[in-house]
C-alpha cells in the first residue's frame, strides 16, 4: 500500500516538493502546495453512473485540488431506478433524463468518448477516439457488462427487437412501446438472470408495475417469469404479499405466472419464443435480461478477477479505498465490484464516497479513511402508490476470528430489525421511493 | 451553497499553503465519509430536495436524541429505526456535530 502510495506521489511533480521535504510520514501532516496544473494529482474517472458520477462530483467537493477528468460517452444520464415507472407509464423518458452540465462544471475536464484500452503500467487511458489521457489514479465505474452470448440467438439481430431494458435509456423507452402496443389478452415474458446481477429486487418490481398497468389499460393480459434462479431473491414475502392484493397470486386470475429454476437459454426474436432447459414459451412481448459480468473496461484494466487473482466475472478491491486488489492504482466502485453488497445505484453513491475520501487522503499523503461504514437503501414500487424497502449497513473490519488480517478487509453486513425489510407496502414508502429518487440524481449529479 | 463550500476549502487551503505551507487540522475524513452515506435520501449534506426530511442545522441534542430512539424503537419509523441500528453512539454524536453545521 505505502509503495503504491509513493508512487503516486512521485508521479505527481506538486506533491513530490512536499514529499522530498521530509519522509512520506512528514506528509501526513503537510498539504501537498498547489503549484499549478501541471503538479496537481490526477484522476480519472472512467464512466458518470450513480458510482462515477458521485465520485468525481465529491472528490472536487471535498479536495479542489485535485484534477478530475471524467471520460463519459453518453450525452445524458439516464437512471435505471424508477425505470420500470416508465415502463408502466407513470413516468416519461424526460422524468429519469438528466443533463451533466452541473458536473462538467465541476471537474477540471469532461471527455465524450469511451476509453478503449488502459495501461496500467504507465498509466495511460487511450479513447475510443484515439486521444491519451494520463493519471495517477483511474477510478472504473462502467456498471455491468451483459452477456448476451449466453443466450442461443440472442445476437446483435436479435438485440434490435427484444429488449433488456436493464440499462436505462432506449431500451427502456422501446420496452414500453412494445408494451403499449400489446393487444389485451397478450402475453409479457420477462427473464430474471443468474445472480449476482444489477438490482436484486428490480425484475420483481418490474412484474409488479406492468402488471399494474397492465390490470388498468389491458386486464386480460398475463406476466411470465422466467427466473434463472431458484427463488425470489429479493423482498420475497412482500412482493409476493403485493401479488396477492393486487393481481390475483395463487389465484386461477394471476396475472403473474412465476416460473424459478427457468434460466433462459434461447431468445428467437422472430417467433418471440424464450426456450429454457425444460420448456419453450411464446410471449407477445418479451424481455430477456442475460447474465452479467463486470463491465468491460474491468476487463481492459486486468481487474476482473476471483479472490485468488486468476479471471473472473468481478473485480475484488481493498474495502477502504476501491483499489484492485491486484492492480495498483486502479480503483473499480459500482455494480462492477466483488462484494456482498446488492448491485444498486445507492450502494454505488455509497462506494463512490468511500473511494473518494480515501482518494482524497492518499492524494495528501495520508492513509485512506478507517473502518468505512456504507448503507443501502432500496426502493421497489408494487403499485403506481405503493412502495416497499430493504436496507443495509455494512462495516469494514479488518482481521479474522483468528486475529489475522484479511487482505482488502471485508464489508459485514450490520442486524438490523426486520432484517432490513419494511413490514408490509405502505403509500408513505411510495413518497420516500420518489425523494430518495430526487435527493440521489442531485446528490451524484450536482444538480 | 455546495460551490461556496468548495470554494472556501481551496481558499483556505491555498492561504494555508501561502502563510505557513501546512494546513490546519485535517477534515475528519472518516467522518465526512460516513455522514455523505446520508446524502442519497436526505441530500447532499443534509439539504433535501423534498419528500424526506432535511437533517443539516439540526441542534445536536435533538439529533442524537432521535437517532438513539429510532434505535431502541421509541420513535416509530418506515426505515430509520434499521439504519441507526447500523452505528454507534458515538457515531450519532459525530453526525450530530457534522450536520449541525451544514
Amino acid at each position: 500500500m505505502s509503495l503504491n502510495r509513493r508512487q503516486f506521489l512521485q508521479s505527481s511533480a506538486g506533491v513530490v516538493g512536499v514529499a522530498t521535504v521530509g519522509s512520506l510520514s512528514g506528509c501526513a501532516t503537510q498539504a501537498p502546495a498547489v503549484t499549478g496544473k501541471k503538479g496537481r494529482p490526477k484522476v480519472v474517472v472512467v464512466g458518470a453512473g450513480f458510482g462515477g458520477a458521485t465520485c468525481a462530483r465529491y472528490i472536487k467537493m471535498w479536495e479542489p485540488h485535485i484534477e478530475v477528468t471524467v471520460i463519459e460517452p453518453n450525452d445524458k444520464f439516464v437512471s435505471c431506478p424508477t425505470s420500470n415507472d416508465v415502463l408502466a407509464g407513470y413516468r416519461k423518458m424526460d422524468d429519469i433524463t438528466f443533463g451533466y452540465n452541473n458536473l462538467q462544471g465541476i471537474v477540471d475536464s469532461w471527455v465524450k468518448d469511451s476509453m478503449s484500452a488502459i495501461d496500467t503500467e504507465k498509466k495511460v487511458i487511450t479513447t475510443a477516439g484515439g486521444k491519451k489521457i494520463p493519471y495517477d489514479r483511474v477510478v472504473l465505474a462502467g456498471g455491468v457488462e451483459l452477456l448476451f452470448n449466453t443466450v442461443k440467438g440472442y445476437d446483435a439481430e436479435a438485440q434490435k427487437t427484444v429488449m433488456h431494458a436493464w440499462k436505462a435509456g432506449p431500451q427502456t423507452a422501446t420496452l414500453r412501446a412494445q408494451l403499449e402496443a400489446m393487444p389485451d389478452g397478450g402475453v409479457f415474458v420477462m427473464s430474471v438472470p443468474m445472480a449476482p446481477y444489477r438490482c436484486p429486487p428490480g425484475p420483481y418490481e418490474r412484474a409488479s408495475l406492468v402488471a399494474s398497468y397492465f390490470k388498468k389499460a389491458k386486464p386480460k393480459s398475463k406476466i411470465i417469469i422466467l427466473d434463472g434462479n431458484q427463488d425470489i431473491a429479493s423482498k420475497k414475502g412482500l412482493f409476493l404479499a403485493a401479488w396477492k392484493k393486487h393481481y390475483g397470486h395463487g389465484t386461477p386470475a394471476a396475472m403473474i405466472d412465476y416460473r424459478p429454476n427457468n434460466m433462459p437459454s434461447s431468445v428467437n426474436a422472430k417467433t418471440r419464443v424464450v426456450g429454457t432447459e425444460f420448456d419453450e414459451v411464446k410471449g407477445d412481448v418479451i424481455n430477456v435480461v442475460p447474465k452479467m459480468k463486470a463491465a468491460e473496461i474491468c476487463g481492459m484494466a486486468n481487474v476482473r478477477r476471483g479472490t485468488d487473482g486468476k479471471e473472473g466475472p468481478w473485480c475484488p478491491v481493498d474495502f477502504r479505498t476501491y483499489e484492485s486488489k491486484f492492480v495498483p492504482g486502479v480503483h473499480i466502485i459500482g455494480d462492477s465490484t466483488l462484494s456482498n453488497y446488492p448491485k444498486s445505484g445507492s450502494m454505488a453513491n455509497n462506494m463512490a464516497k468511500v473511494c473518494a475520501a480515501s482518494i482524497c487522503e492518499m492524494c495528501n499523503g495520508r492513509d485512506p479513511v478507517e473502518v468505512p461504514v456504507v448503507a443501502n437503501t432500496c426502493y421497489s414500487a408494487t403499485t403506481d402508490h405503493t412502495a416497499i424497502h430493504v436496507a443495509a449497513v455494512f462495516r469494514y473490519n479488518e482481521k479474522d476470528k483468528n486475529g489475522n488480517k484479511i487482505p482488502g478487509g471485508e464489508m459485514v453486513a450490520q442486524t438490523l430489525p426486520k432484517g432490513g425489510l419494511s413490514t408490509e407496502e405502505t403509500e408513505i414508502e411510495h413518497a420516500y421511493m420518489d425523494g430518495w429518487a430526487k435527493n440521489v440524481w442531485a446528490d451524484t449529479l450536482a444538480l | 451553497m455546495k460551490k461556496t463550500f468548495a470554494l472556501s476549502v481551496l481558499a483556505l487551503g491555498l492561504s494555508a499553503g501561502l502563510v505557513s505551507s501546512t494546513f490546519a487540522a485535517t477534515p475528519d475524513a472518516r467522518l465526512r465519509q460516513m455522514a455523505a452515506n446520508c446524502g442519497y435520501c436526505h441530500g447532499t449534506d443534509g439539504h433535501s430536495r423534498g419528500g424526506i426530511p432535511d437533517i443539516n442545522n439540526l441542534p445536536r441534542e435533538y439529533f442524537v436524541n432521535q437517532m438513539k430512539a429510532f434505535k431502541d424503537g421509541s420513535r416509530p419509523a418506515t426505515v430509520m429505526h434499521q439504519h441507526a441500528a447500523g452505528y454507534t453512539d458515538s457515531e450519532f454524536e459525530a453526525f450530530a456535530r457534522y450536520f449541525a453545521t451544514r
